[in-house]
């Protein structure tokens, strides 16, 4: 997966947002991370703190809510988490579904000093 | 002191997909941003729709691959533009990428864009080209389980080509099975079923582009 750029892209928007806030050093910053994006938290964790070096965010503590894919069924609306293989409703067996979570990827929020 | 940020990650890729997006529109460009695995027909599939809409369209290709040129030279001897962008080891083309090599093709000579992505059924999907259309193809030995594996991009598609269907016989793809999950998952995308090599279904499909790039075109005219 592209940990790598996309944990760019996150230390360019922490940093930029810090320092619209007038902050000199960034101590954290929490992520919402859907499960269906398959990047890994741990990975990006590890990026960070190489790539924060000698930055305003060098050693900010990332936080990630992880959010589970999840499904609509349009026929009777019923939520649930599809399993692995067989994504049909578990109450009424339609396969007709929508997603409406796990496709998440941004930042809520950072804590500044 | 915590800061409130809302914003997506992606955050500077979407602008420049966003400014791509206002530059290809400018020009009457129809950009069609195409994913799959490794293997699974792109280039074909690109050569086939040159070849048959080569009288009615004007057609080029930003071809993105990790590596190698080989792609990009399989379309110019066969007549078509294309440029190549090599990422280098990302996995995914991003915006960026696309806007660079748009500097370099002339879109005002251009109806359809076919954008060839990396190879992947992940990473492409989380990026925004600035492209009009996402089509995603599936080639039948890959599996017909691929839309659960992979939910993100085929829910993105607003066409799925199920190609290499002359070897059905041998592969044991389930192609009902497999129109009742991507349907289930994903009802306004057109379905396509062909093969690349025997051009079956290659007219269905390329009536599908024109129809888009006609749709286009009274939407801005």
């Amino acid at each position: 997966m592209h940990e790598l750029s996309v944990t760019m892209s996150l230390l360019d928007l922490v940093l930029e947002e810090a320092a619209k806030a007038g902050a000199s050093k960034i101590v954290g910053a929490n992520i919402v991370l859907g499960e269906m994006t398959g990047i890994i938290d741990h990975y990006d964790q590890a990026n960070f703190e190489l790539l924060s070096q000698n930055t305003p965010a060098e050693g900010a503590a990332l936080s990630f809510r992880n959010v589970p894919r999840q499904a609509r069924c349009r026929h009777c609306a019923h939520l649930f988490r599809p399993a692995d293989l067989e994504w049909t409703c578990p109450r009424c067996h339609s396969s007709e579904i929508e997603m409406t979570g796990g496709s998440e990827l941004y930042v809520e929020s950072i804590e500044v000093e | 002191m915590e800061i409130k940020v809302l914003k997506d990650i992606l955050n500077a890729n979407n602008q420049i997909a966003e400014q791509n997006r206002q530059l290809l529109t400018s020009k009457h460009t129809m950009t069609i941003n195409l994913m799959s695995s490794p293997g699974s027909g792109k280039t074909t599939l690109i050569l086939r729709t040159f070849e048959a809409l080569r009288d009615k369209a004007r057609i080029a290709v930003i071809e993105g691959d990790v590596s190698s040129s080989i792609d990009a030279e399989t379309l110019s001897q066969a007549g078509v533009t294309a440029i190549q962008i090599n990422t280098g080891g990302a996995c995914h083309l991003d915006a960026s990428m696309v806007n660079s090599a748009l500097g370099n093709l002339p879109l005002d000579d251009i109806d359809i864009l076919f954008i060839e992505n990396v190879g992947n059924l992940i990473c492409p999907g989380g990026f925004d080209l600035g492209e009009y259309l996402r089509v995603v193809i599936l080639s039948t030995p890959e599996g017909d389980d691929k839309p659960h594996k992979y939910p993100l991009l085929f829910t993105q598609a607003k066409a799925l080509l199920v190609n290499k269907t002359d070897l059905l016989p041998y592969v044991g793809f389930d192609l009902a099975a497999f129109t009742r999950a991507f349907k289930g998952l994903n009802q306004e995308a057109a379905l396509f079923t062909i093969s690349g090599l025997t051009g079956e279904g290659i007219d269905e499909w390329t009536k599908w582009v024109m129809d888009n790039l006609q749709k286009l075109r009274t939407l801005n005219p």
